[in-house]
């Protein structure tokens, strides 16, 4: 633990136990990287060394340097300086991906898999077995079968790759990757798109790859996934290299600290520690409605409340959210927005009635990324801004200024463009848009998703704030976490409210009621 | 978002540097306009005259709008190559409202502006009608705008049986044929529209919006712009444009051959490409189309004025269109 705590770049120094001189050389050994883009210095001295049959967590901040050492352990990009080393032996030159792909591999959070493709096609995706120069389907579909049989995927090879869940995808990416001779498989992020049963099959999954002698690296924003699935952890902090240390010896305390370089108050204020009121006037009334995702679904939102929604991914939390956005339709029933009825999806009326909405996806519904902060922030107040629809500029820059100050966003300024942000920034962006209209509802869908732990706790710090206002809000999540600022959290189970929990509830309980099973 | 507690993080230098840079790229072509400026005085020495510059920007005008409407369709990231039958059918479709019977007219004999409007209303019907395929039936708009290009060519000579149309009134060529300080008054009309279609873009809640809608349309949705109907109200818009191109192209030549506009949609996308008008969609500016369309005018001209031998000058303007892509893809790596 006394090692944990100290902050250097010396990797030397900080190698926990099990990094045995004697036993085989390090899978992979990054030492004294750096690399910068233009004025930003994406990685300074930092390293990483992950040892044989140890999987290995590596956590950051977004924008601490985790994505570009990644894209440098597999080859994508030459560091400015330092070296990168597998099994003791120097990496091949930058460039030629196929040795690359003998030595490492990675499963990104976005598929590499071509979906018009099929599973046996993708697997041997520009390396199909020839015969008299042409492709020998046969054996390639034969060859398939065995390695997928082999790493016990079950999957059709002739299935289009696009119909495969998320699960399977990535066992066919991490089986693909395999077959190329890679040893040591970088997850990134891999649990972000998955519900519970399917991360604990993940989870076992790799342990079973594990001792058949396959090693992972492990990046993932969920803590408590390090602790269940990594033996090492490594942190990166504002492009250094912070602390790598045995999971046991880093208490998830000390792990957040070297995260964000603070004691920083992780804890969010529990709703049930709060005063609570329930004299508000409702802001969002459902009644009875339905939809081919949700079913007879009935509840409130008061000003000054904040109501949570949680379920599986398919148990039609988000729908039942984005419904009264107008991102979702519905079919029967009532819901009413500050006593006017809202139609099914229309999002330009729900905006009239001063709803306010961070959606699922911020790059899907969330932001232009190729626009600027104050395009992005002034998009559902474009018609207020100005007579006879033309916009004056100055309000909009004073609008992202705003959002900016509050959001506490990192950004050059109103001009700054999206896509060159870093992820939890520009959620704080997708924020700032959904409160440009001044809402009297905000609807949050999985806020936190993809964002790292400090920007986490502002984001719903920031709700707290704005329940506190007298806004209410409605916050839709899978992260239990998240939901500790609920006044009451409605537990959806196939489209159908099952279970509700007033502030105070046990996580067991709760847990235990997303995944359907009987108390 | 009231109480702002209004630190500025930023100064308000790196605003400033970051507009200018902005504006120097859209810009970007007055540069090589300028060296082709040169390169035209040095061939030619009539080519700085007055006339001559009155010549390059009246052939220009009637491609200039139709950059302008294909510009925008490309902005919201939809794609329409009728434009180039449009400017052949529409302006026919109101000739023959016109002309006598015995020379090929409808023989309803119409006077002039009524047959004016009615060109136009075609246009935007065409747009129309495009845009209910591609915004309402969700086809693909590459394959519905070059089906309805062959319908709208054939519509074409079919109503025509191939004929040119010539014996309209002079009237009907007031476009292209009336000057104003030297210019026709079709280059004055392409100016105010691209000025209005400048500040429009840049000013206007439906022009941001367009760019929101190219840039990424379910974040435009998610934010309660109506996508769907301005898309297909960009279709409309663009083809009414082209429907003026129409007019002022039969005035910049006399007459409606059966072939007016054939091919023409292939230089509408290079100088709108050139202009910078990214084809992903949600990028370029107006600044940016009008320079690509003045850029590819003035080569035509040098072409002319240095007596190339018509037979060599489409393969010319062609590596002159890949040239300045190549350049424009090293001087700004993001477009394209």
């Amino acid at each position: 633990m006394s090692h944990a705590s100290t902050a250097g770049n010396d990797i030397q120094a900080t190698t926990g136990p099990g990094h045995d001189p004697g036993s085989l050389p390090p899978v992979v050994e990054a030492s004294n990287i750096s690399k910068r883009f233009g004025s930003t210095v994406a990685l300074k001295k930092a390293g990483i060394r992950v040892t044989h049959g140890r999987t290995h967590a590596l956590v950051g901040r977004n924008g601490a340097g985790k994505s570009t050492l990644v894209s440098i352990l597999t080859g994508l990009r030459s560091p400015d300086t330092g070296s990168v080393e597998f099994n003791g032996k120097a990496a091949p030159a930058v460039g030629d991906p196929r040795e690359w792909q003998q030595h490492v591999a990675c499963v990104y959070q976005h598929s590499t898999i071509i979906p018009d493709l099929t599973v046996v096609e993708n697997l041997f995706i520009n390396r199909q077995p020839k015969r008299f120069g042409l492709i020998d389907w046969p054996q390639m579909r034969r060859e398939a079968r065995e390695l997928l049989d082999e790493w016990n995927v079950e999957v059709g090879v002739e299935t289009l790759a696009g119909e495969l869940t998320v699960e399977e995808r990535q066992l066919v990416e991490i089986a693909r990757s395999l077959s190329r001779g890679a040893r040591f498989v970088i997850l990134d992020e891999p649990t972000a798109q998955l519900d519970g049963k399917e991360i604990n099959r993940l989870f076992q999954r790799i342990e079973e790859l594990q001792a058949k002698g396959i090693t992972f690296l492990f990046i993932s924003h969920h803590l408590q996934e390090v602790y269940e699935i990594c033996r090492d952890v490594t942190v990166f902090r504002d492009a250094t290299h912070i602390v790598t240390s045995d999971v046991a010896h880093l208490p998830k305390e000390a792990l957040i600290n070297a995260m964000t370089g603070s004691t920083g108050s992780h804890a969010l204020t529990d709703a049930a520690a709060r005063e609570r009121r329930s004299d508000g006037d409702v802001v969002a009334s459902y009644k009875h409605l339905s939809s081919p995702a949700f079913r007879d679904v009935s509840f409130d939102v008061r000003e000054g409340e904040i109501i949570g929604l949680t379920g599986a991914s398919s148990s039609g939390r988000t729908e039942l959210a984005e419904a009264v956005v107008g991102l979702a339709p519905f079919s029967a029933g009532e819901l009413m927005v500050r006593g006017s009825p809202m139609k099914s999806g229309d999002v330009p009326t729900s905006l009239s009635l001063d709803v306010g909405c961070v959606p699922k996806s911020r790059h899907k519904q969330g932001l232009v990324l190729g626009q600027t902060i104050e395009e992005n922030v002034s998009m559902p107040i474009f018609d207020r801004m100005g007579p006879f629809g033309f916009i004056n500029p100055s309000l909009k820059e004073k609008e992202a200024r705003i959002a900016i100050a509050e959001l506490d966003i990192h950004a050059n300024g109103p001009e700054h463009i999206v896509g060159e942000l870093s992820g939890g920034n520009q959620q704080k962006v997708v924020f700032g848009r959904a409160l440009s209209n001044g809402p009297a509802l905000l609807v949050l869908i999985d806020p936190t998703a993809g964002v790292d732990v400090k920007s986490k706790t502002a984001l719903l710090d920031q709700a707290e704030q704005l329940r506190q206002n007298g806004k209410g809000i409605l916050l839709s999540s899978s992260e239990v976490e998240d939901l500790r600022i609920c006044d009451r959290v409605h537990v959806l189970y196939h489209g159908k409210i099952v279970a509700t929990f007033e502030a105070g509830w046990k996580e067991s309980d709760l847990v235990a009621s997303i995944e359907g099973l009987d108390k | 978002m009231t109480d702002a507690t209004a630190e500025q993080t930023t100064s308000s230098q790196s605003r400033f540097g970051q507009t200018i840079l902005g504006t120097l790229r859209e810009f970007a072509l007055v540069p090589p306009i300028i060296g082709l400026i040169a390169v035209g005085a040095w061939v030619d020495g009539n080519f700085l005259t007055l006339a001559n510059l009155a010549t390059i920007l009246g052939a220009s005008a009637a491609l200039s709008l139709m950059v302008l409407g294909e510009a925008l369709i490309v902005i919201t990231g939809k794609f329409d190559l009728t434009l180039e039958s449009n400017v052949g059918i529409t302006p026919a479709l109101g000739a023959m409202l016109v002309i006598p019977a015995t020379s090929a007219g409808f023989g309803t004999e119409w006077p002039v502006a009524p047959a004016l409007l009615a060109t136009l209303l075609a246009g935007a019907l065409i747009g129309f009608l495009n845009g209910f395929m591609i915004v309402k039936l969700r086809l693909n708009a590459f394959i519905v705008t070059l089906a309805m290009l062959i319908v709208l060519r054939g519509l074409h000579v079919g109503i025509t049986e191939g004929q040119t149309l010539w014996d309209m009134p002079d009237s009907f060529f007031w476009l292209a044929t009336q000057t104003l300080f030297w210019m026709p008054m079709s280059v004055w009309l392409a100016l105010l529209i691209f000025a209005a279609a400048g500040i429009f873009m840049r000013y206007h809640r439906i022009g941001r919006a367009i760019y929101a809608i190219g840039g990424n349309a379910d974040a435009a949705r998610a934010a309660g712009i109506r996508v769907d109907r301005i898309t297909w109200g960009v279709f409309v818009f663009a083809g009414f444009l082209a429907a003026i191109a129409g007019i002022i192209l039969t005035g910049y030549v006399g007459a409606i051959s059966a072939s007016q506009g054939e091919g023409m949609i292939f230089t509408v996308f290079a100088a709108a490409v050139i202009g910078g008008i990214s084809l992903d969609g949600g990028r370029g500016s107006m600044i940016g189309a009008l320079t690509g369309v003045l850029l590819l005018g003035i080569v035509q001209n040098i072409l002319t004025l240095a007596q190339v031998p018509s037979f060599w000058i489409q393969a010319i303007y062609g590596l002159i269109i890949l040239g300045s892509l190549m350049i424009a893809r090293i001087t700004n790596p993001k477009s394209q």
